[in-house]
């Protein structure tokens, strides 16, 4: 056990940045954390969330290790004299770790939507430091983390490109298991409405190259829409070029101007359908 | 075994010890999206037509890629050497822009293709498809190779720095065209869903213009494919295209 006072003693949340894969977290403040207000509703979500909530403000909590060795050797005159909890109410060391970084991904993903996370965070994303995008028209776009799902558990860190509004699987694997409910579904549109000038750099990409150039070449020829191998997904990419496009995209304002009571119209309730489900699932 | 010291390695031995050019080529770093070639195509004049132009010595190149003469046994400078290695493996990756678009190449590629060796597409909604290697032009020291993902039809750039290296022209434009065309059970299911950036669940309003604009653009896609009989047939996952059954027999 760490004696305290120790000169190399490294405070709980920047050794959770520190190890491998976590280098898109930054370091949330202790004052922050220690605002109540802001943990509204994790105590539910975290076992020993007290216990975990010290340990990551570098108290010493005692696990069920702690007592045993506290016991067996007579050296360490401090370690029991704490009312603490019976022994059989302590986590064990490794419950204990897993739950306090559960709980600061948690609150994490509420920190990085306050100005002063969101401030930290623009700060890497300047700095390239969650990567590119790797689609070759996005000519190196920074890319922004994102959890697919608000709740832990679920799915990992995904990474949004403002460029093409798409998102991607971190190039690395150290990333893989990194929950995606740490930054939340809501972080990646925050920094773009906050941070203009991310898409001021994404028009210069859109600009660069033109609808017309995407897409597969057969010796110079463009495949034809009618070929079974021809394009079928250039909408995905697509933007609003010509004066009849950019009209079109204005009548998309409110709903989808499509088909006047014909089958088509069908097809557009569904997906609207489907997208209600999206947004009530990640609520 | 009785080992053979390295000077004395002599290509026409045939034993196990020999190394074969292509062999030590395809092994190197960064190489790992091309195929071999076969000997006969390479030995074929006809396949190098306008080869010429872009690298010197063209016979003697070719002599070296199917390990007919050994550079090992070369007295020639130390320099010299080099740039004929060079120049090989400019001219192995010209040929190979040509042989993947042969039948023979064609299906090394695919072999390649289902294996994974172009990895694989980035994109969440893509499921992690297999890529395929892609130049955007046939021009060699233009642009570096890049990876094309049928599902979603983008290009993407190679994961690994070693392959940034790597030119395009070794696969050239037409590649993965003259692949979906030749195997069209490699077209994969094409999805509708798009990402749309969220505020506390609500998704942002530009972004949803900008989606819904792009729906529209692929419900237009559909009517004229409709128009053109071709089918459009909703399938887990998305959606894919067949043509219309012809009516009669
Ligand atoms: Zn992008
Ligand atoms: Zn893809």
């Amino acid at each position: 056990m760490a004696s305290e006072g120790e000169e190399d003693y490294v405070p709980w949340i920047r050794q959770f940045c520190k190890l491998f894969g976590h280098d898109y977290f930054v370091a949330v403040s202790h004052e922050f954390i220690e605002d109540d207000f802001n943990l509204t509703g994790l105590s539910s979500q975290v076992p020993y969330y007290k216990e975990a909530l010290y340990t990551l403000l570098d108290y010493q909590v005692d696990t069920i290790e702690d007592v045993k060795n506290g016991g067996d050797s007579n050296n360490k005159n401090n370690n029991n004299t704490k009312p603490g909890k019976p022994k059989h109410e302590l986590p064990n060391r490794v419950i204990l770790d897993s739950s306090a970084e559960l709980l600061y991904g948690l609150i994490h993903a509420r920190y990085i939507v306050t100005k002063a996370g969101l401030t930290e965070m623009a700060g890497k994303f300047e700095r390239n430091e969650f990567g590119s995008c790797p689609r070759y028209y996005c000519d190196s776009m920074h890319l922004i983390p994102v959890g697919p799902l608000d709740i832990s558990g679920q799915e990992t860190v995904r990474l949004y490109c403002p460029c093409c509004n798409d998102t991607y699987v971190p190039q690395s694997l150290r990333f893989l298991n990194i929950d995606g409910a740490f930054f939340g579904t809501t972080f990646p549109g925050l920094l773009v409405q906050m941070f203009p000038e991310i898409e001021n750099q994404c028009r210069i990409r859109l600009n660069k190259y033109k609808n017309e150039e995407f897409g597969l070449r057969l010796f110079g020829f463009r495949i034809n829409e009618k070929s079974m191998s021809g394009p079928r997904v250039k909408w995905l990419r697509a933007v609003p070029e010509t004066a009849d496009e950019i009209a079109e995209y204005d009548k998309c304002e409110l709903r989808l101007p499509w088909g006047e009571g014909d089958d088509a119209d069908e097809e557009i309730e569904d997906d609207e359908e489907d997208d209600d489900d999206k947004t009530m699932a990640s609520e | 075994m009785t080992s053979i010291p390295a000077d004395q390695y002599v290509t026409d031995t045939s034993t196990d010890i020999t190394e074969y050019w292509i062999d030590l080529f395809l092994g190197i770093k960064g190489n790992e999206y091309f195929c071999d070639i076969d000997d006969d195509y390479i030995r074929d004049r006809f396949n190098l037509t306008g080869l010429a132009q872009e690298v010197s010595h063209l016979s003697l190149l070719v002599d070296l890629i199917t390990d007919a003469i050994d550079m090992d046994n070369d007295d020639r400078s130390d320099e010299n050497r080099k740039n004929t290695e060079h120049d090989a493996r400019v001219l192995y990756g010209l040929i190979h822009a040509r042989y993947i678009l042969t039948l023979r190449g064609l299906t090394k590629m695919f072999d390649k293709f289902r294996t994974g060796d172009f990895g694989f597409c980035p994109r969440v909604n893509c499921e992690l498809h297999p890529l395929l290697p892609v130049g955007l032009s046939d021009q060699p020291r233009v642009a570096s190779v890049k990876l094309y993902c049928a599902k979603c039809e983008d290009f993407y750039n190679p994961k690994s720095n070693r392959h940034a290296v790597v030119d395009g022209a070794y696969f050239g434009r037409s590649f993965p065209a003259m692949f979906l065309l030749n195997y069209q059970q490699a077209i994969p299911v094409h999805s509708k869903q798009t990402y749309v950036p969220r505020l506390f669940g609500f998704k942002l309003h530009e972004y949803s213009k900008l989606d819904r604009w792009r729906q529209l653009q692929r419900l237009k896609l559909e009517d004229r494919l409709r128009k053109d009989n071709v089918e459009i047939d909703d399938v887990q996952g998305g959606f894919e295209t067949s043509k219309k059954e012809s009516q009669g027999p």
